[in-house]
């Protein structure tokens, strides 16, 4: 093997602000796409972060750019997942963790509500029986106020 | 470790056995699809495929190898190796994590593949002493690996070769390849190889294999070398987020010079990127932290067939090898002082080349240098 050659006295950074690789305006431009056709039909994208090539940096530097938004919320679901609003109306940070805090994958979602944050068809459809039956447990073992 | 059959409960309904919500459950999917590289919009299909699988039966066999790629899937994070057993598979047999030993390990084995006849999946890390070879270099229970690995074979519906041993000979193939080691598609003939190449293999890529034949009911798409394209399909270099660099003829020259500070491309320090196809640059190391170029070191092309006898780790690839190559290399890395009028040359004889492109091995590279 060729030996190598060691540089002394480097002027480059060791630490701080990382490059640009250039991977940020592009989703910014599939972000707005995705929101024209929200607007324009309805249809919703969801956009998985885990699968772009992103360098060091890449990833805080698209947050900056998306900004924070008013909600925050939590699923506690295998795992906790942590949904944030952007400062773009419709446009949501879903990070999915999984019971040790290591994040499974990190989504953008463009839709009016994150769809871990709805009721799921079948959850919804057993709701009534699900109330019926706490109102039944509860005429003979009232709940306590927590 | 007790032997099951296929067990007659979905994974939809083992999971809410567990406890699993159907939100969980949605999380659960959208992580799947994303560990198998398939789009988001595709979560809905796997959550109602995966609802209505039922676990295969996993039976896994340990070669010539280092463990390195058990230690590799254990430190699997979507899902957890816990998942994978209590949830995804039936793992009925795997020498370093089952409870049993001796016979009674053995006879997991043969009970499963009596079983699961026809439908359970055999998984082999490690090469394989071949038929000629002396059946004492490596044995399991008595039995040498190449008779073990044909008996669990026969009924078996398909076969993942897992790490580069397993899937091209690896280490113990390298030149003089003392123990005449053989990978498992030179072996098994009568059925489906699956490679699942690297050293070690991505964890997240053993796993989705794994799920995508649960989701799926098939075997995924597979390369020239057997591998699924879902994982292999691009070049680490075309997934590196230091191409940019590459495309604007800005190298690393040495390990510790401006241009290795400045994250620029690795290539001139032997990176065999170009030429290694990989999942690494996009699902990453250890829980997704790092890989080894945004650490600063070049892919060894571990993932590719013969990468020990390939040439030098630090030895750069070439471009394709004509007359004007050395322009390009020059141009290149003298780019940032000469600036524009370099550039539009060698994108004129970068164009001129790939016109005249011919196919060269990397015997034929390293010769040139």
């Amino acid at each position: 093997m060729e030996q190598l050659s060691v540089t002394l006295g480097s002027k480059a950074p060791c630490a701080g602000k990382p490059q640009d690789h250039g991977h940020t305006l592009p989703i910014l431009h599939e972000i707005r796409h995705a929101l024209e056709r929200l607007i324009a039909t309805g249809e919703e994208t969801r956009i998985d972060l885990n699968a772009m090539p992103f360098g060091p940096g890449d990833l805080d530097r698209l947050r900056a750019w998306l900004g924070t938004g008013e909600v925050q919320a939590s699923v506690s679901a295998m795992g906790l997942t942590l949904i944030q609003e952007t400062a773009i109306p419709g446009v949501w940070l879903v990070d999915y963790q999984n019971a040790d805090s290591q994040r499974l994958t990190l989504h953008i979602e463009i839709a009016p509500v994150p769809e871990i944050l709805r009721p799921q068809p079948q959850d919804l459809a057993e709701a009534i029986a699900t109330l019926d039956a706490r109102m039944d447990e509860g005429q003979s073992n009232p709940p306590r106020p927590s | 470790m007790p032997v099951r059959k296929t067990p007659d409960k979905t994974l939809g309904e083992s999971l809410r056995d567990h406890g699993l919500s159907r939100r969980g459950f949605l999380k659960f999917c959208a992580a799947t699809a994303s560990m198998m590289a398939l789009p988001p919009s595709m979560v809905p299909v796997i959550a109602a495929a995966l609802d209505a699988a039922r676990r295969p039966s996993v039976i896994w066999l340990s070669f010539q190898e280092c463990t390195g790629c058990t230690e590799s899937l254990t430190r699997s994070h979507a899902p957890t190796l816990e998942d994978l057993i209590l949830n995804i598979i039936s793992l009925d047999y795997h020498h370093t994590l089952q409870a049993a030993a001796g016979e009674a390990a053995e006879e997991a084995r043969l009970q499963a593949m009596e079983d699961n006849k026809g439908e359970y999946l055999v998984i082999v890390d490690g090469s394989i002493p071949g038929p000629d070879s002396n059946p004492g270099f490596s044995t399991v229970a008595g039995q040498s690996n190449y008779d073990i690995l044909m008996e669990t074979v026969e009924h078996a519906a398909a076969v993942i070769a897992v790490g580069t041993c397993a899937a091209f000979g690896g280490l113990p193939q390298a030149n003089p390849n003392p123990t005449g080691a053989r990978s498992v598609m030179d072996l098994v003939k009568d059925k489906p190889v699956i490679n699942v190449s690297g050293c070690p293999p991505i964890p997240m890529v053993i796993t989705g294999v794994l799920t995508h034949y649960l989701t799926f009911g098939r075997l995924p798409e597979l390369d020239a070398y057997h591998r699924p394209l879902a994982f292999f399909g691009q070049s680490i270099h075309d997934r590196c987020y230091r191409r940019p660099f590459y495309d604007r003829g800005l190298f690393a020259e040495s390990f510790d010079d401006e241009g290795a500070k400045l994250g620029w491309c690795l290539y001139r320090l032997g990176c065999k990127g170009p030429s290694t196809y990989n999942a690494c640059a996009t699902m990453k190391w250890n829980d997704g932290t790092s890989w080894p170029i945004e650490s600063g070191h070049p892919c060894l092309g571990c993932s590719e067939p013969s990468f020990w006898d390939a040439g030098g780790f630090y030895e750069p690839l070439s471009v394709p090898i004509t007359a004007t190559s050395g322009a390009i290399l020059a141009a290149g890395a003298l780019g940032a002082v000469v600036g524009g009028a370099a550039t539009v040359l060698a994108k004129k004889e970068t164009k001129t080349i790939v016109a005249h492109r011919q196919p060269v091995t990397v015997e034929e590279l390293e010769d040139k240098l």
